[in-house]
């Protein structure tokens, strides 16, 4: 492929580039809030990052359905994961009982880039 | 020149960092130290502890704490707000009268407790009038649990904080108030907003919901450029800078570490959040779609924006009652195959557990160091892995299976695959479960309560 062919690809980003996230729990449901490193991120996630799509990175790791909530204002998305931590609260045997790295968990996953979008 | 107030945070759960209260006290000026003790499952802890003495249940660190920051907090006028009463507001009270008096402040102190929000004793009258107190959660009603119902705590809202203040109380001592209730208390209080002024209500929610987890809002467990977030080993915690019309500023004392930022606030924003545009209370449904955020210099970011709505005719009700018992053990494998040697145990393991014939409704296996935090997002683990941690842990309704349980795991050290250590803390302790059941229950059937104890 030649350098031009390549600099017009639309391209595959892990999300840790290009936002940040923080995670927590609400009996068997852990929240992800994940937020925009940059406003012109945004609507890259606010396009991919689809519950759908959400649903699908966690597949095995839950067991119920995944809400997303949008906050245009804070260039954030917030999830919802049910059926996320095996029972919840004092009942849960995992390491993660109250779903802090669900955050991260989420970070790793990969979205594609326009080819003008410049990503630190 | 509009009048300002400001509170800070002090503590944001039962644990947080003991030095934190008297560095917000000394650091420089504030009004209010408002201290959030509880969690969902505090208060079935300290319900067992309150079982066990009557003098017992409240948040113990706060005794001492006032021990050390009492006279201060008196001289300079600063006065607190705290969850730390849990199910014994009334002990606790006494305890820092006792602190006062040591001290020489009789006459200068004012403690204020607000109950109503312990509704045990009342769960039989509601359960006869048609409240169902279903959980919010699984839709089942708590006669399911009703025998094995160790605590019932309403959430309360800011109201009685307000009430309590106003009753010239320098430190408040309260129940289950909601976390941010005690952030809007103060506003309300020194602002004189109305019950019904709901987007001033909503800005205080919100100001209380960004410092209830202390210096999660200021450099703690912050992900955008952790590594270079100053002097975290003094992070300073959050302050609100409130005006009368709701606005506010996120601050944090002169010298101390960690960061204000809006990438900082924006991480607890969305911390434990439900429907941004529903975020319910006792005192206003606020709409986390409307908040406005803007830096305002180093270490300051402004709030703007926020808009709210009347709150339902429902509170919430946390209950806690008696699940059963579980246990989690664990070893370290070491290189070569670490990961295989680790696998093979946990095998060996179930297999044992099996042949005794042990019934546990889950056994759960992790391995440290390869799956135990994203599962199989993680990929592979290198073959050259230098250790793997297994870690097996089980729960039972009955307390048998889960003590026999706590017996296997040693033995593989002898009898299992090699290179095995790290069972330096003995057997596993075997620990009984108080689950947590949400639940509502209609605002006309609770009252809550506001005295005041004089030193």
């Amino acid at each position: 492929m030649s350098q031009r062919a390549k600099a017009t690809k639309r391209r595959k980003v892990q999300l840790v580039r290009l936002a940040h996230a923080r995670s927590g729990d609400k009996g068997d449901t852990a929240n992800v809030g994940l937020i925009a490193l940059k406003p012109a991120y945004y609507p890259l996630l606010r396009d991919q990052v689809t519950a759908s799509r959400v649903a699908r990175h966690f597949r095995g790791l839950i067991t119920g359905g995944v809400e997303r909530y949008e906050l245009p204002n804070l260039n954030a998305l917030n999830f919802l994961l049910h059926g996320a931590l095996g029972g919840g609260g004092t009942l849960s045997l995992k390491t993660d009982a109250q779903g802090k790295v669900f955050s991260t968990a989420l970070l790793r996953m990969e979205i594609t880039v326009p080819p003008s979008l410049h990503v630190d | 020149m509009t009048r300002k107030i400001r509170i800070a945070s002090g503590q944001g759960f039962w644990g947080d960092w003991l030095e934190a209260p008297a560095r917000q006290v000394e650091g420089g000026p504030i009004d209010y130290l408002m201290m959030d003790y509880l969690a969902e499952v505090t208060m079935s802890i300290m319900q067992k502890q309150r079982s066990r003495d009557p003098a017992l249940g409240y948040a113990r660190d706060f005794v001492p704490l006032m021990e050390h920051i009492l006279p201060d907090l008196v001289r300079k006028g600063i006065r607190v707000t705290s969850n730390a009463g849990g199910v014994n507001p009334r002990a606790c009270a006494d305890a820092v009268l006792d602190v006062a008096r040591r001290h020489n402040l009789a006459g200068k102190v004012r403690i204020a407790i607000v109950t109503g929000d312990d509704v045990f004793d009342r769960l039989n009258s509601f359960e006869r009038r048609g409240h169902s107190l279903a959980n919010m959660d699984t839709g089942e009603p708590l006669a399911a649990v009703r025998d094995r119902v160790l605590s019932a705590n309403v959430y309360l809202g800011a109201q009685p904080v307000v009430d309590a203040l106003a009753a010239g109380a320098n430190v408040v001592i309260t129940g289950r108030v909601t976390d941010t209730g005690l952030t809007l208390g103060p506003m309300m209080h020194a602002f004189e907003w109305r019950g019904d002024d709901y987007d001033r209500l909503a800005s205080g929610t919100v100001a209380g919901h960004i410092i209830e987890c202390g210096a999660q809002c200021s450099g703690g467990n912050c992900l955008v450029g952790w590594e270079r977030i100053p002097a975290m080993e003094e992070p300073g915690y959050p302050i609100i800078e409130a005006a009368e019309d709701g606005t506010f500023v996120v601050i944090k004392h002169e010298g101390t570490g960690g960061r204000v930022s809006v990438p900082s606030v924006t991480e607890q924003l969305v911390y434990e959040m439900g429907d941004p545009a529903n975020y319910l209370t006792p005192d206003v449904i606020a709409d986390f779609t409307t908040i406005r955020l803007r830096r305002a210099g180093k270490d300051r970011v402004r709030v703007t924006g926020v808009r709210g709505r009347a709150p339902t005719d429902l509170l919430k009700v946390s209950v806690s009652y008696f699940y059963g018992y579980k246990a989690v053990g664990t070893l370290v494998y070491a290189w070569p195959d670490a990961y295989k040697k680790a696998k093979r145990a946990d095998r060996i393991l179930r297999a044992r557990l099996e042949r005794l014939g042990l019934a546990f409704e889950e056994i759960l296996t992790e391995f440290v160091g390869v799956d135990a935090t994203h599962g199989r997002l993680a990929g592979p683990p290198s073959p050259d892995i230098p250790e793997v941690q297994l870690r097996v842990g089980v729960r039972a309704r009955e307390r048998e299976p889960v003590a026999r349980f706590t017996r296997e795991i040693a033995p593989l050290i002898l009898n299992g695959p090699p290179s095995v250590t790290g069972f330096a803390g003995g057997r596993p302790k075997v620990e009984e479960i108080v689950a947590y059941w949400p639940a509502l229950v209609a605002k006309s059937e609770i009252k809550s309560k506001v005295e005041i104890l004089k030193a």
